[in-house]
């Protein structure tokens, strides 16, 4: 009984090895990512010619940290008719990506691989490798995640006082620890008050309260063009002398919102920031 | 007539004070109210003269001026259904608002804004008391209302979609309903001018609004010249309601249910009227404010979800009393 296990062991892994070449068919020829994020990933990582389209963002600078790469692609506004007419044979979208035309697509007998955000810097890690799976890239994906944890490591090796710190944006918005944004905030070597102060379960810091938990640094985001309300709160009189009073910086969202190896940019310019702050 | 006015005056004057006390920093009312007043170094004097003190100044002043411009209003037309969220006049102020903000108007000159506001105000009011004629029937009142509502909502809602900046589409829902959160002295000094000359012009009505409820003939015969209160009743109105709606949104319903709670306290005269609403629409805004507060601190509730609660089950109760009288 053993040795006939075993010869159908043998069988199915011949099996295995024989039909693993026609597994390079199942390698996507036409991608079309239709999310800012899967967009970097993907343009990273694909091979010439793999990508077909990205999504308009990818080409807009406040959005996005690869505006001059995106320019080469055809641009999709993530609309199910114009996406299924490029016949993709691959779709990646974002979890929490326009899920009506996502749906319709799949309907449509598409393949549509999902990425969920990042919610860590260990997650984007993850995001490359899982792109790597989706476009048949496992080795340029594997090289992407090793330079990314060898730059993640660089930045951990750093000492000191850990001056405290909080991001705000629109909306009175802040990240906690758990966030891309906040652990950027600690891998440059800040602590975020708001794990100090308690966030509501919104995610905003009332202004109120980054008062007086008086911060030393204060990270705000980067206003968009044209006016609205949710940003005027960077003008806001108490902002303006929290900054008087400590270090100010700022964010764009191109280094920060997406889970790519371009949050280590972010954490540079916060190490440059903290490094700009006076010892007290 | 003095109690009423020494019992709202108390109760507004208590809850401006309670309006300080409130909020999610979590500073004991001593040492909040210490450092409101004699200042000194730190974060709670921030907190209290940036943060509450201008969001309780403006709850009074811009429900006051709501109040005072719905009995002026009402005491004009002689219909208790007319209120400046109503009727498109706040509509109206929102469009111009936004139209300041999204040409970049407001970033040139500070009056923008509020000039602005004030500007669509008008255009509002002269729009529907064209429409509603001088009598206002309150059909063609309504009717007017709901169609100058519709359109400056949607072309308040078309400039914000047109708008490069992506946060300014969600901000829809703000020029509707109105909120105090987050504002700060600067939006003070942006509403105060304006508030407190429309509310004087407004207040120069009481004469002639008494001397209108024995008809127009009458009132003419006593020597008030109705064009000149007409016109005194647009720029004032125009005045507050696009000074109110330009730092705080359109804040519906406080010119309608003021007026209405208070009318048989001051003998029904729209003189007398007037101050008391200015009171009672102050108290109405301060509580709101309060409750938005108190009730989901952090979700930045709308004052107008609150004020269209209270105002909306008495709007329709004075249709159905209106419709009965009508029979």
């Amino acid at each position: 009984m053993r040795s006939r296990a075993r010869i159908s062991l043998v069988i199915l892994a011949l099996a295995a090895g024989f039909f693993s070449p026609a597994a390079l068919a199942d390698i996507p020829q036409r991608v079309v990512s239709m999310n800012l994020c899967t967009d970097q990933l993907a343009m990273l990582i694909a091979a010439q010619g793999q990508l077909v389209s990205v999504s308009r963002l990818a080409t807009d600078p406040r959005s996005s940290a690869m505006v001059n790469e995106a320019k080469g692609f055809v641009q999709n506004q993530g609309l199910a008719e114009e996406i299924y007419l490029m016949h993709p044979d691959l779709i990646l979208a974002g979890s929490f990506t326009a899920r009506a035309s996502v749906d319709m697509l799949r309907r449509l007998g598409l393949r549509v691989e999902t990425f969920e955000p990042a919610y860590s810097l260990d997650d984007v890690a993850d995001r490359i490798t899982q792109m790597g799976d989706a476009l048949g890239r496992q080795d340029a994906a594997a090289q992407i995640v090793a330079d990314y944890r060898a730059g993640l490591a660089g930045f951990q090796q750093q000492a000191g006082r850990r001056p405290r710190a909080a991001l705000f944006s629109a909306n009175g918005y802040t990240a906690n620890d758990d966030t891309v944004a906040g652990q950027i905030l600690i891998a440059a070597g800040f602590d975020n008050i708001a794990a100090e102060v308690g966030v509501t379960d919104t995610g905003v810091l009332p202004l109120e309260v980054l008062a007086m938990a008086a911060p030393e640094a204060v990270i705000t985001s980067t206003p968009y063009p044209g006016a609205s309300r949710s940003e005027d709160i960077m003008d806001h009189p108490v902002i303006t002398a929290l900054r008087a009073h400590s270090t100010s910086g700022s964010f764009s969202d191109a280094d920060w919102v997406c889970g790519t190896p371009f949050v280590l940019r972010a954490i540079g310019s916060m190490v440059e920031l903290r490094h700009s702050m006076r010892t007290p | 007539m003095m109690r009423l006015f020494a019992g709202l005056a108390g109760l507004v004057l208590a809850l401006f004070c309670a309006s300080l006390l409130i909020g999610p920093a979590g500073i004991g009312p001593v040492e909040s109210l210490h450092a409101l007043i004699w200042g000194g170094e730190g974060p709670m004097v921030l907190v209290m003269r940036e943060i509450r003190l201008p969001r309780a100044i403006l709850a009074v002043l811009i429900g006051g001026g709501l109040g005072l411009a719905g009995a002026a209003m009402q005491g004009y037309l002689r219909n208790p259904l007319a209120d400046p969220g109503l009727i498109g006049v706040s509509g109206s102020a929102a469009l111009g608002a936004v139209v300041a903000l999204q040409t970049g108007l407001a970033a040139v000159a500070v009056l923008a804004l509020p000039f602005a506001a004030l500007a669509g105000a008008v255009v509002g009011m002269v729009l529907v008391l064209a429409l509603a004629g001088p009598r206002g029937s309150s059909l063609t009142l309504i009717l007017a209302g709901i169609a100058i509502s519709a359109l400056a909502g949607a072309l308040t809602t078309l400039a914000l979609n047109l708008s490069p900046n992506p946060f300014a589409a969600s901000e829809i829902v703000f020029w509707m309903m109105g909120s105090l959160a987050d504002r700060s002295m600067t939006h003070v000094w942006i509403a105060l001018p304006l508030i407190v000359i429309g509310a004087g012009m407004l207040a120069t009505l009481a004469r002639g609004l008494d001397a209108l409820t024995l008809g127009e003939d009458a009132a003419e015969a006593m020597g008030i010249s109705l064009y000149r209160l007409r016109l005194t009743l647009i720029l004032g109105t125009a005045a507050v309601v696009g000074a109110s709606t330009a730092v705080a949104g359109a804040i519906g319903f406080v010119g309608l249910v003021v007026p209405h709670i208070l009318r048989g306290f001051v003998g029904a005269r729209p003189g007398a009227l007037l101050w008391a609403s200015t009171l009672g629409g102050a108290l109405m805004l301060l509580t709101a404010d309060i409750a938005v507060r108190v009730l989901l601190p952090a979700r930045d509730l709308k004052l107008g979800v609150l004020t269209a609660l209270v105002g909306a089950p008495l709007f329709l109760h004075l249709i159905y009393r209106t419709r009965r009288e009508g029979q």
